[in-house]
C-alpha cells in the first residue's frame, strides 16, 4: 500500500521536472570528440602472455620489468572482474581490445624504444593543439607530458626542471633511465595483486608519467599530464608514479579526453604517490572522457586505482577531482596516512548526466598518530544517471588522536536520476574523532522561477546554481583548471552554455 | 496605460481561480489589491509573472504595448515586470553579487545598454545599498541563505532597486514581518516610487498601506474585483472587515 501511495505522489513531480529534463536532453556537445588520422602501429586484439612480452619488447624493457608484467598477468588470470560497484555493465570481453597502439614515429619507423621530442607526428601535434595542450616549448608556467594512446609523445620543460633535480618524464623513459627509482617504488602503494584492474594494468601498462622531486625542492611550476585515447577498441593502461622527497612540494594536474566512438573503450590506470616527511603533493584531475551517446554506449569505462602514501611525519597529500565524463567511473583516490601528523585530503565533484554511472569516493587509512583527513564530495546527478559516493575512513589502533571530517553533498537535477552514498567507517582507536555530514538537495522549479523572474535564463540559472554547489571543491583546483572545470560542467549539463 | 488586464481567467489543476478580472494601471500609480484568503491575490501575481503552474484560459494582458501572456517569464522580467515574492527563494553557493550582476546585465541587454563589469556593478550596487540603508555585506552573502524573514523581503526590494522595473508587483510582502521590518520594507518601496514606476501591492492587511499610500484600492473576491476606490476603502475594510462588501456583492 505504501508503495502505491508513493506512486501517486510522484506523478505531479514528473510534470514539474519536464522542462528541466528537456533542457538536459538538448544535443550534447562533446567538443573533444574528434578523431586523429595518422599512421599508427596497433597490436592485434587480444591478450595473452605473448602480448605482454611483445609490449615489453616494444619498449625495450629490462628483464625486471618484464618479470613484473608476467607475474601480474599470471595473477590477473586467476582473478574475476569485480561488479560490486553501483554500476551495471556487461562483463567485458578482454580479447576484443588491443593492448598497444602508438603513432609511428617518422624518423625511425618505431624501432627506437623511447620517444623523441623532435619527431612528434604532425597529426598528433595538431590534435593536442586543438585540445589546447601546449606540447611545444611555451611560456606557460606548466610542464606537460602528453600521452597519445599507449605512448608519451612529448614532455616539455624537462631541462628547466632538471636544474632543480626534478625528474619529469614518461614512465617508459623512467624504466630505461631511472630503473633504481622505478624498482624502488613501483607496486609499493598499489601492488600488482591489489585488484582486478590494477593487475591488468601491471601486466599491460602502456605509458604514463614519472615524477621525482628531490629533498627540499619546491617545484617551481605545475606538472601536468594530458591523456588522449584515440584509436578505437584500444585500452589505455597508464602507470604514473610520483615521488616527493623530504620537505619537497609539487602540484600535479591531469586532463583526459577521447574521440566519439560507438563501442566502450577501456581505461584502467594505476597511480602511485609517495610523500615523504614534511613533503606536500597536490594532485588534481579534470576528467572529461567521452561519456558515450544518449545511452552511454561507446563511452569510456574508467576503472582507475589511485592511491598515495604519506610515508613520513607531517606529509600531506591532497586529491582534487572534477569528474564529468566516462560512461562508468570507478575510482577511489586514497590516502594511507602512515607518518605521524600526516594529512590527507579529498575534494571531488562528480557530475553524471544521461545514463552515466559514477561510483567514486576515497579511502582514508589512518595509521600514524594525530593524522587528519578531510573529505568533501559533491555529487551532481542529472538525466537518467546514477551517482554514488563510496568512501571509507579507517582508524587503526595505532592512530592515536586521529581526526576525520567528511562532507558529502548530493544534488539532483530532474527526477529520473539517482544519488547514493555509502560511507564506511571503521574505528579501532577510541581517541579518534570522526564527523560525517551529508545533504541531498535538488534544483527546484522554485529556484529556477526566482532566477527567471529576475531576467536570468533557465540555462544560466542552472549553471549558476550548479557552480555555486561545487564552489568549495573548485576553489581547491589550480586557477585555470577551476575555470576549465566550471566550463565543462556547463557543457556537460546543457551543451550550449559555455 | 502601462498595464491593461481584461477578463483574465486562470486555473490551476482544473480549479478555476481567476474568473474574469479587469484592472488598469497607469504609469506612476500605486494600486493595492486586498481580499480574504483564497480570493486569488497570489494567483494574480503569479500569472502576471508567468509562473507555469497556472493556465490562462481566457482574457488578455497588455503590458506597455505588448502581449504579456505571450512572453516567457525571463522576457517579462527583462521588459520591466518585477515580482517581490511572498517567499523569496534561497540559492546556496550563489552570491547576491553574481546573481544580481547576471540579472542586471540581462535587463540591460534588453534595453540595449552595455553590460556592467564587476567594478561598475559594485559601484552601482553600493549606491543602492546606501539608498535603502542596508548592510554592506549583503552582496557577499549567498542569495537569501541564512536571511531572516525580514532580510529576505528587503533583499527583494534591493533587487527591485537594481533592476529599475516599470511595474513592481508585491505579493503579500508584509506577511510574516514584524512592525520594524515592515517599516523598513515600506521605506524602501517609497524610496523607489517615481512617476514612471507603477506598483501593485497585494496584501491581506491594511497595515502595509499605512506606510505605502496607494492611489487606488481594489477588493478581490472569488476571482474578480468586486469593489474599487481610493485609500479610504482600505480604512473601511480595516474597520468593517470584508464581510459587508462581500454581502453587498452577493446580493447585487
Amino acid at each position: 500500500m505504501a508503495e502505491a501511495k508513493q506512486m501517486i505522489d510522484l506523478t505531479p513531480a514528473q510534470s514539474e521536472y519536464e522542462e528541466i529534463n528537456q533542457i538536459l536532453q538538448k544535443k550534447f556537445n562533446y567538443r573533444e570528440g574528434f578523431e586523429t588520422k595518422t599512421h599508427v602501429e596497433t597490436f592485434e586484439k587480444g591478450i595473452n602472455e605473448q602480448v605482454v612480452r611483445a609490449i615489453s619488447a616494444k619498449k625495450n624493457e629490462p628483464q625486471w620489468m618484464l618479470d613484473f608484467r608476467l607475474k601480474a598477468f599470471a595473477h590477473w588470470q586467476t582473478m574475476r572482474e569485480p561488479h560490486w560497484a553501483k554500476a551495471k555493465y556487461a562483463p567485458l570481453d578482454y580479447q576484443d581490445y588491443s593492448y598497444y597502439s602508438a603513432p609511428e614515429c617518422g624518423n625511425c619507423a618505431g624501432s627506437c624504444g623511447t620517444d623523441d621530442a623532435q619527431a612528434i607526428d604532425p597529426e598528433v601535434a595538431k590534435a593536442f593543439a586543438a585540445l589546447g595542450v601546449p606540447i611545444g616549448d611555451n611560456d606557460a608556467n606548466v610542464a606537460v607530458d602528453a600521452i597519445f594512446d599507449s605512448i608519451s609523445v612529448s614532455t616539455t620543460k624537462r631541462e628547466e626542471l632538471a636544474k632543480y633535480g626534478i625528474i619529469f618524464c614518461s614512465f617508459s623513459e623512467a624504466v630505461q633511465e631511472h630503473p633504481e627509482l622505478v624498482q624502488k617504488y613501483m607496486g609499493t602503494v598499489v601492488p600488482y595483486y591489489d585488484n582486478y584492474f590494477a593487475a591488468l594494468n601491471s601486466a599491460v601498462a602502456s605509458d604514463g608519467t614519472f615524477v621525482y622531486v628531490p629533498p627540499g625542492v619546491r617545484c617551481p611550476m605545475d606538472l601536468s599530464t594530458y591523456f588522449r585515447i584515440n584509436e578505437a577498441k584500444t585500452g589505455q593502461f597508464e602507470r604514473t608514479i610520483l615521488v616527493a622527497e623530504k620537505g619537497s612540494y609539487v602540484s600535479y594536474l591531469e586532463g583526459c579526453s577521447a574521440p566519439v566512438r560507438d563501442t566502450y573503450q577501456l581505461h584502467a590506470a594505476v597511480v602511485e604517490v609517495i610523500v615523504h616527511e614534511d613533503a606536500e603533493v597536490k594532485y588534481s584531475t579534470v576528467q572529461n572522457w567521452y561519456p558515450g551517446d544518449e545511452n552511454c554506449e561507446g563511452g569510456i569505462l574508467n576503472f582507475v586505482t589511485k592511491r598515495g602514501i604519506c610515508e613520513g611525519r607531517n606529509a600531506k597529500l591532497s586529491w582534487t577531482q572534477a569528474e564529468t565524463g566516462s560512461a562508468i567511473t570507478w575510482k577511489y583516490p586514497s590516502c594511507i596516512l602512515k607518518g605521524d601528523n600526516s594529512i590527507g585530503e579529498f575534494y571531488s565533484v562528480a557530475l553524471t548526466n544521461r545514463r552515466q554511472q559514477a561510483d567514486t569516493g576515497t579511502k582514508m587509512i589512518h595509521i600514524g598518530k594525530n593524522t587528519r583527513s578531510t573529505i568533501i564530495s559533491k555529487g551532481l546527478s542529472a538525466g537518467k544517471s546514477d551517482n554514488t559516493y563510496r568512501g571509507e575512513v579507517k582508524i587503526l589502533a595505532s592512530a592515536e588522536g586521529a581526526r576525520n571530517f567528511t562532507q558529502c553533498d548530493s544534488m539532483l537535477i530532474g527526477d529520473q536520476c539517482g544519488a547514493h552514498t555509502f560511507p564506511y567507517i571503521e574505528v579501532e582507536n577510541a581517541t579518534a574523532q570522526i564527523e560525517h555530514e551529508a545533504t541531498t538537495s535538488r534544483i527546484g522549479e522554485d529556484q529556477l522561477f526566482y532566477c527567471q523572474q529576475r531576467g536570468i535564463s533557465e540555462q544560466d540559472a542552472i549553471s549558476m546554481i550548479v557552480n555555486g554547489f561545487c564552489k568549495e571543491v573548485f576553489s581547491e583546483l589550480p586557477l585555470e583548471f577551476a575555470q576549465e572545470a566550471e566550463e565543462l560542467l556547463a557543457i556537460s549539463l546543457e551543451g550550449s552554455v559555455g | 496605460m502601462l498595464l491593461n488586464i481584461e477578463n483574465l481567467q486562470a486555473q490551476i489543476d482544473e480549479k478555476v481561480i481567476l474568473k474574469g478580472l479587469n484592472l488598469q494601471v497607469n504609469a506612476g500609480e500605486v494600486h493595492a489589491i486586498m481580499g480574504p484568503n483564497g480570493a486569488g491575490k497570489s494567483t494574480l501575481a503569479s500569472v502576471l509573472a508567468g509562473r507555469e503552474d497556472y493556465e490562462v484560459s481566457a482574457g488578455a494582458v497588455d503590458f506597455d504595448g505588448e502581449d504579456l501572456l505571450a512572453l516567457d517569464p525571463e522576457e517579462r522580467a527583462r521588459k520591466g515586470l518585477f515580482l517581490a515574492f511572498q517567499y523569496p527563494v534561497e540559492i546556496p553557493g550563489v552570491s547576491n553579487k553574481l546573481f544580481m550582476q547576471t540579472a542586471v546585465n540581462a535587463v540591460r541587454q534588453e534595453r540595449g545598454l552595455p553590460a556592467l563589469d564587476m567594478f561598475d556593478f559594485d559601484e552601482f550596487a553600493k549606491e543602492r545599498i546606501a539608498l535603502l540603508e542596508m548592510r554592506a555585506d549583503l552582496l557577499e552573502r549567498s542569495v537569501n541563505v541564512g536571511f531572516s524573514g525580514g532580510e529576505k523581503k528587503r533583499n527583494d526590494i534591493f533587487q527591485m532597486a537594481l533592476l529599475e522595473p516599470k511595474l513592481c508587483i508585491m505579493d503579500e510582502t508584509d506577511s510574516g514581518l514584524d512592525i520594524d521590518a515592515l517599516r523598513l520594507v515600506a521605506n524602501g518601496v517609497n524610496a523607489l516610487r517615481s512617476p514612471q514606476r507603477s506598483f501593485i501591492v497585494v496584501t491581506h492587511y491594511q497595515r502595509l498601506l499605512d506606510y505605502i499610500k496607494p492611489d487606488h484600492v481594489h477588493v478581490l473576491y472569488d476571482g474578480r474585483i468586486i469593489k474599487s476606490g481610493g485609500f479610504e476603502l482600505a480604512l473601511e475594510l480595516e474597520k468593517n472587515g470584508y464581510d459587508e462588501i462581500i454581502q453587498q456583492y452577493q446580493n447585487a
